[in-house]
């Protein structure tokens, strides 16, 4: 099963969930791995600590173009959907970063000049924690393109019988390309206008991919009801409201889990959980 | 003109609430421009009065023409994006036997050059909109990237060249960039070039994290950079923490705002902090803004 967190707007509080939710699994004794797919900003190994036993770099195939065999006929450039070949003279540039590995260029070059090495564009860590089984990506400063370190991410959910994906925020690629497998999306929110907002974008990114989804309400407010009444307008489930409590706020920055900081909340974990099992299994 | 990007590494950590005050603060001399355009919210505040709104097209997606389909799977062998699927039956068309994964594709249109009965087609997709706007505190120029659409780098490139050539137009003092979180492809749209940045982060231990590589991309690029510190006092050993690290990495510090309901209040109020009150937050808002611009004027 695989149980994707996402949020749409940033600092929301989708580690937070995912992070708990995992140990909360694994204290129970469930088969689960955590996967960090934020892999421009990945915060879970904070709270989760996980004991880091291999690293192993992403890479995507980009092309080489062998000078000897090649007229700089263009059809390379022509072809390219990136703009990652150039033509300079009587030669073709690669510009790398640019390349998606599609690997169409190598296919139709008529001189069979051009051939595929392999470029890092950040690493996969996989390790242990508590119970958890750990995995996230970095990408590397300065690279562009997440979507293939996050495939790479979600390859380490192999031997899991739970996964839970720790999304990046927003709603492009990156996100899409982190939620695209899972049973089920929880999206956080906070009852702010700018939360429900993008929460509104959220749910029409997971309704467009046809994937179960639910809601939970971070940093609730005593007698605001306006996540409440936006979830009920858009026909979206709440499955769990976390208290606006400064404990849990001073616990998170110091990078400790919800779990051992604010037991009491630890409920409100479990519900999220019965939720899934129940949406996934019915 | 001097173009200012606000961004964070870390979502949610307060780039809005201090773009909308300084769009305030700047009335009359700045052009604004949300490059966070798949989950933009500047909006919500600055209340944009659309004076032109502009499809935006951008990469192809690849189709299957049934009609023509043989059902030899060459375009299968070919992907490498895991986009085409196997097993498809419809009921007119038996020979067909795949379908292509909207979302899996990425465009590269191996599959349409490889298919011997021209059978994909490949046609340009509409990734989203752009608008150029009037708001209360000058031109703003911002973006709606399409539901589950790609693309966002060139779109938040395509916001940002606008808005440079109306601030230009216009004679503004400065272009004020809202950024998105993270450090890839829409950051990259948005920093790359710019004259200053100010890193928005929060005394938390990812605040801390996500500070190292937003200024490293940020050092990487050329880009000189200032870094304040939003909600400094649920963590006052935290904020420390990050003043020395900033010093470390050579970043300037642009002062610190304290945690306080009135910004939440103001978004309610769909107004920018500044304006929804003048003490407290947005007197600590107003410096980080005299900060910045000592240090551009320097």
């Amino acid at each position: 099963m695989k149980i994707a967190i996402a949020s749409g707007k940033g600092g929301t509080g989708k580690t937070t969930v995912a992070t708990n939710l995992a140990l909360l699994l694994g204290e129970r004794g469930e088969n689960v791995v955590y996967l960090d797919c934020d892999v421009e900003e990945p915060n879970g190994h904070l709270f989760l600590k996980p004991s880091i036993d291999r690293r192993i770099a992403a890479t995507i195939p980009v092309p080489v173009i062998d000078e000897s065999k090649c007229t700089a006929c263009g059809e390379c450039v022509k072809f390219c959907q990136y703009n990652a070949l150039v033509r300079l003279g009587k030669t073709v540039m690669v510009f790398p970063e640019l390349c998606h590995g599609c690997g169409g260029c190598m296919l139709l070059c008529p001189q069979k000049a051009i051939s595929e090495r392999d470029r890092e564009i950040g690493i996969v860590e996989t390790g242990r924690a508590c119970g958890v089984c750990f995995a996230n990506g970095r990408l590397n400063i300065g690279e562009a393109m997440s979507p293939p370190l996050i495939r790479e991410v979600l390859r380490q959910s192999a031997a899991a019988a739970i996964a839970v994906i720790d999304a990046p925020p927003g709603t492009s690629c990156p996100v899409i390309t982190s939620l695209r497998t899972a049973d089920f999306v929880m999206l956080v929110t906070e009852p702010t206008p700018f939360g429900l907002h993008d929460l509104g974008m959220a749910l029409d990114m997971v309704r467009e991919l046809d994937v179960p989804h639910g809601v939970v309400v971070n940093r609730a407010e005593a007698g605001n009801i306006d996540a409440e009444s936006f979830c009920a307008q858009r026909q979206v489930a709440v499955i769990a409201q976390l208290p606006d409590d400064r404990r849990v706020a001073e616990a998170y920055s110091r990078g400790e889990m919800v779990l051992t900081a604010v037991p009491s909340l630890r409920r409100h974990f479990e519900t999220i959980w019965e939720y899934i099992r129940g949406q996934v299994h019915a | 003109m001097k173009e200012i990007v606000i961004i964070s590494g870390k979502g949610g950590t307060g780039k809005t609430s201090i773009a909308a005050s300084f769009a305030a603060i700047a009335k009359g001399k700045a052009v604004l421009a949300d490059c966070d355009v798949d989950a933009a919210d500047l909006h919500l505040i600055l209340k944009p009065e659309i004076r032109r709104r502009t499809e935006f097209r951008s990469g192809h997606k690849a189709i299957i023409r049934k009609n023509r389909c043989t059902g030899c799977g060459k375009c299968a062998q070919v992907c490498r994006f895991d986009a085409l699927h196997d097993g498809t039956t419809w009921d007119a068309y038996p020979e067909v036997r795949y379908s292509i994964d909207p979302v899996a594709c990425e465009g590269c249109g191996v599959c349409v050059r490889v298919c011997p009965a021209d059978a994909i087609d490949f046609p340009e997709e509409t990734c989203g909109e752009w608008y150029i706007s009037d708001t209360r505190f000058g031109a703003m120029v911002h973006a709606k990237l399409g539901i589950a659409a790609e693309n966002s780098g060139k779109l938040v490139t395509l916001v940002r060249s606008e808005a440079k050539r109306i601030a230009q137009e216009e004679g503004a003092d400065y272009l004020l960039i809202d950024g998105s979180p993270g450090i890839g492809c829409p950051v990259i749209a948005s920093l790359t070039a710019a004259d200053f940045a100010l890193i928005v982060t929060e005394p938390t231990v990812s605040g801390d994290h996500d500070l190292r590589r937003i200024a490293g991309l940020a050092k990487q690029l050329g880009v000189p950079a200032m870094v304040c510190v939003n909600k400094w006092d649920i963590n006052p050993a935290a904020t420390r923490e990050i003043k020395a690290l900033a010093q470390g990495h050579g970043i300037s510090f642009a002062g610190l705002v304290r945690y306080d309901r009135a910004v939440t209040e103001a978004q309610r109020a769909e107004k920018a902090v500044v304006e929804y009150c003048a003490e407290g937050v947005a007197m600590d808002i107003q410096g980080v803004w005299t900060a910045v611009l000592d240090a551009i004027n320097t």
